[in-house]
């Protein structure tokens, strides 16, 4: 039987870079099939190409044997591929019910839509796949894991046979995984067939058929998960050997750089985010801020960066309160933030890498001289930027909109690095970021930790958090439970106060003595 | 790591890749075929054609290509010139005939002038991500100004009296537009519903100031006095030719919107702005403080357009005497890919249609409602430029197609 899909020979270059070089993949029936790569290797290319957004250069498309020609997502959803993007494509204002039927309306006589029988076909394959959707819910007010399934039914309710999913799981928290794969279970099981794009190595090994890796543009093998290990994935995909644990030195903690106390914050909403958290960050201590996503980082990492005015308590950086401060005022006192929404806080996708890089440092000697910006200056600065940090790229004048995502991140991280800081924010520093950069700004994190930074580090992926940091302070609902010192606490310890329970005396003391053991072996 | 020249070089490989491929080719066919429909509708519109029709088929499509061919030759001449009156001329050397005959390219540029101007204000706040739709209003509020500092303010000499007058008017449409910028700035009210309400208060204002007190009491009819000697700008050749300094006032104002944009650190910040606010806000940037100083300088250059034309080509103001230049403003800003350089191409080729449409109308009767049509049909194509891709079968530009970025219309 001829396989579900199979591409040969698939090439597509950008200006300056050969995205995707002859690539060949073939994909089962009812197989899970993984693609592994480095960021910028050509992964989301090749996709958007199989799903009709770019035409290739050259190659050619098989579905169950037979040639096609997909010029436009329409072809695509024709010959049964569908695709979850990485960013969501949901109009918020609309229920599940409007945007799954969004260009495949079902119609009554008159041309009036007829939502009900859409609905009814949304909870018949909800049931069937159980995705738990309310169909007449609004986006907006459904969570990330939520929309993703959203977007999944928009697939099964064309009846796509080919899912293609691009890092769906880089924006859900440990339980949303869970869930996920169950779903894709269940999929392969009725006979689909999945692309799977990811950065998180255990993923693949959990959920994968098969392994397709990626490098530069060029498939450079394949595997099985019973076949190869993470270190062995690892270094297929960077081409070295890669560290996954690292490397940390003894914290010599200083003096108090941040000191927060009973700070009470809003989200935009006006419900309360946090609610009176204290803590402080020493300089020369990596402060791991762990929580399930939506309990109050983003509004606490906001207020402390000057984005939102907290409405009650204080914040002190270096003895100075900032609650009241602008962000360029904070900046100015030697601070840099990593935000956790690259593309919509950290960069601006319009401008090139250049102007990227000096996004808040513009207006200083040396990239200005009065009001004049210093071009030649800036660009030396970004040729040197790109080399140290890796970032792939033509060019440095390439736009910013032009890099993949991970080298995006690198961007942001090259900017907020590069210059003198006593203390950084770090929100999700490695989202979206494959092995080889994430152990990359993993090791310049510690660095900057070592020269005496302060860091708070704002994490979902609990290894992150327990890897890097000195102390852990785990919130939830906008409270810090515990703040826990990382020499003694254990991911079950972080799990249990991440899930809102406080683990009794007797409980601790299990869990550090466990923790003892497995240090002893 | 290249050296800098390396990565210019490689940088200009890319641009070239792109422009052979994209946007730019893209204008030039959307006006190719702008004008090919024009073309088709001017002979469509033609009774003879008709009459032609009935004799033969062939000899209606010939009496069709020759209506549409002479109506070109008719926007060429009344736009650049008629090369045999021009070489007649020269070969007479009467210089009265010499300037009657180079004429049409001359006026053609006095008419492309408020256009740059125009369109700058246009840009400058479409970078900024403000869509000024009061660019109309902000000309009328800029004669006013102008035309007074023109004819009220006496005992200077012209080296003085002109740029005071400039000034006026800049300053006059800057007013007009800081009172939509601070609104946004701090109630949040959208720029486009308080620029068009602030046209509707232009007119009527500027109605109003004619009748009464700028009103000429020599005149019968609302017209304010002429202007100043001392303040007219100056014209570089005898009648009838207008050509007047203003012409390179606006394209050194198009040299300032530039360097102001592209080079200067309030420039990056007003870009900033326009194209990722969240981002601006992030890197310290006082968005309410860019906004308000963009809306300003975006109708302080509306402002000249008006100054411009009373200083340069009327002396005095008259009621409705702009005529839409500021609404034709926004279409050309956005030909011009809201890049001076573009704007002032965009603004040369409206002021040649636009002086070329009155000749077209009287040599061969076409009505000069076609070039509006004209316009419209150049500016539908690249609005949609996938009909000129398609049409030409051109390949998609690798690069995203650059969208005109107005976030204001988000709210
Ligand atoms: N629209 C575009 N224009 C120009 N270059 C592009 C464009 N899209 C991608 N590229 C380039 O093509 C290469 C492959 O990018 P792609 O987005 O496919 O990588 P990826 O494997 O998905 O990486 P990541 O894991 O970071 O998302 C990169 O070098 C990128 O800079
Ligand atoms: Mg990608």
């Amino acid at each position: 039987m001829a396989p579900v899909l199979e591409l040969r020979g698939i090439t597509k270059s950008f200006p300056g870079v050969l995205a995707n070089d002859h690539i060949d993949l073939t994909v089962e029936k009812g197989k899970i099939h993984a693609l592994l790569g480095e960021n910028g290797a050509g992964k989301t290319t090749l996709m958007n190409i199989l799903y009709g957004l770019y035409s290739p250069d050259e190659g050619e498309i098989f579905v169950h044997g037979k040639k096609m020609e997909i010029h436009s997502p329409i072809d695509a959803i024709k010959a049964g591929i569908g695709m979850v993007h990485q960013h969501f494509m949901l109009v918020p204002v609309f229920t599940v019910t409007e945007n799954v039927m969004l260009g495949e309306e079902y119609v009554k006589a008159g041309g009036i839509l007829d939502r009900q029988k859409a609905a009814d076909k949304i909870r018949e394959i909800s049931d069937t796949y159980n995705l738990d959707i309310n169909p007449d819910a609004y986006i907006k007010d459904i969570p990330v894991g939520m929309q993703q399934r959203v977007e999944i039914i928009k697939l099964l309710f064309r009846e796509a046979n080919i899912l293609i999913m691009d890092e769906p799981t880089a924006v859900l928290t440990p339980q949303e995984v869970e869930e996920l794969f169950k779903i894709m279970h269940t999929m392969i099981e009725q006979g689909k067939s999945i692309i799977f794009i990811t950065h998180k190595l255990g993923e693949v090994i959990e959920i994968a058929d098969k392994i397709t890796v990626i490098r530069g543009g060029k498939v450079v093998g394949s595997t099985t998960p019973e076949e190869s290990s993470l270190s062995e994935l690892a270094s297929m995909m960077v081409g070295r050997e890669v560290n996954l644990v690292v490397e940390k030195t003894e914290s010599k903690p200083g003096e108090v750089i941040l000191e927060v106390e009973n700070l009470k914050v809003l989200d935009p909403l006006g419900a309360i985010a946090v609610d009176n958290m204290s803590f402080s960050v020493h300089a020369g201590e990596v402060l791991g801020i762990a929580g399930v996503q939506g309990n109050g980082q983003t509004e606490l990492v906001r207020s402390l960066t000057g984005l939102l005015q907290p409405i009650d308590g204080e914040a002190r950086l270096c003895g100075k309160d900032i609650t009241r401060l602008s962000p360029r005022d904070i900046t100015e006192l030697g601070s840099a933030h990593i935000p956790e929404d690259r593309q919509k806080d950290g960069l601006v996708l319009g401008f090139p890498i250049t102007d990227n890089l000096v996004l808040n440092t513009y207006y200083l000697e040396p990239n200005s001289k009065s009001i004049w910006l210093d071009q030649k200056q800036i660009l030396e600065n970004s040729i040197n930027l790109v080399e140290n940090f890796d970032i792939r790229t033509p060019s440095p004048l390439t736009p910013a909109s032009s890099l993949s995502g991970g080298n995006q991140q690198k961007v942001i991280v090259a900017r907020e690095f590069s210059r003198p800081i006593k203390f950084l924010v770090a929100s999700q520093p490695t989202r979206g970021l494959d092995v080889g950069s994430i152990e990359y700004i993993h090791k310049r994190l510690m660095q900057k930790r070592d020269e005496g930074c302060a860091v708070l580090l704002v994490s979902t992926e609990l290894d992150e958090i327990m890897q890097l940091s000195d102390r852990i302070a785990v919130v939830y609902r906008g409270k810090v439970l515990d703040i826990l010192d990382a020499k003694t606490a254990t991911k079950e310890w972080v799990g249990l106060l991440m899930a809102g329970i406080i683990p009794s005396e007797e409980e601790k003391e299990k869990l550090v003595s466990k923790k003892k053991q497995i240090l002893m072996i | 790591m290249e050296k800098p020249q390396e990565i210019k070089k490689k940088s200009f490989a890319i641009f070239w890749d792109e422009f052979s491929k994209s946007s730019f080719l893209v204008i030039l066919l959307a006006v190719f075929t702008g004008i090919v429909l024009g073309g088709v509708l001017v002979a469509i519109t033609t009774n003879e054609v008709y009459d032609a029709f009935r004799v033969s088929f062939l000899s209606g499509l010939g009496t069709a290509l020759r209506t549409a061919w002479n109506t070109y030759v008719a926007l060429f001449t009344g736009s650049v010139g008629d090369p045999e009156k021009i070489s007649l001329a020269f070969s007479s050397g009467d210089p009265l005939a010499i300037r009657r005959a180079i004429n049409p390219f001359f006026e053609s540029l006095v008419q492309s002038t408020p256009y740059i101007f125009g369109g700058l204000a246009v840009a400058l706040g479409f970078r900024a991500g403000l869509f000024n739709i009061g660019v109309e209003g902000q000309i009328f509020i800029g004669a006013v100004t102008g035309v007074w500092a023109g004819y009220a303010i006496t005992g200077l000499p012209a080296i003085i009296h002109i740029p005071l007058a400039m000034l006026f008017g800049a300053i006059g449409g800057g007013l007009w537009g800081f009172i939509p910028g601070i609104l946004k700035a701090k109630t949040g009210a959208h720029e486009v519903i308080t620029t068009i309400m602030m046209n509707y208060i232009a007119f009527r204002l500027v109605d109003w100031l004619l009748k009464f007190p700028m009103h000429d009491p020599n005149e019968f009819t609302p017209k304010t006095p002429w202007i100043l000697e001392t303040a007219k700008l100056p014209r570089f050749f005898d009648t009838p030719i207008r050509f007047h300094l203003g012409f390179f006032i606006a394209i050194l104002m198009a040299v300032i919107v530039y360097l102001l944009l592209f080079k200067t650190t309030w420039g990056f910040e007003l870009r900033m702005v326009g194209s990722n606010p969240n981002a601006a806000r992030y890197a310290g940037v006082k968005i309410t403080k860019t906004t308000v100083l963009a809306m300003v300088l975006s109708s302080a250059l509306a402002g000249m357009s008006g100054a411009n034309e009373v200083l340069g080509v009327n002396y005095r103001l008259l009621p409705a005497f702009s005529s839409g230049y500021g609404f034709d403003s926004i279409a050309l800003a956005l030909l011009g890919k809201t890049h001076p350089l573009g704007v002032i191409l965009s603004s040369l080729l409206f002021g040649f249609l636009r002086n070329g449409a009155r000749s077209m109308q009287l040599a061969v009767g076409v009505p000069i409602d076609i070039v509006s049509i004209l316009q419209a049909l150049i500016l539908a194509f690249i609005a949609a430029p996938a009909i000129i891709r398609t049409i030409y079968r051109l390949k998609e530009s690798k690069h995203k197609e650059e969208l005109v970025s107005l976030s204001s219309w988000k709210g």
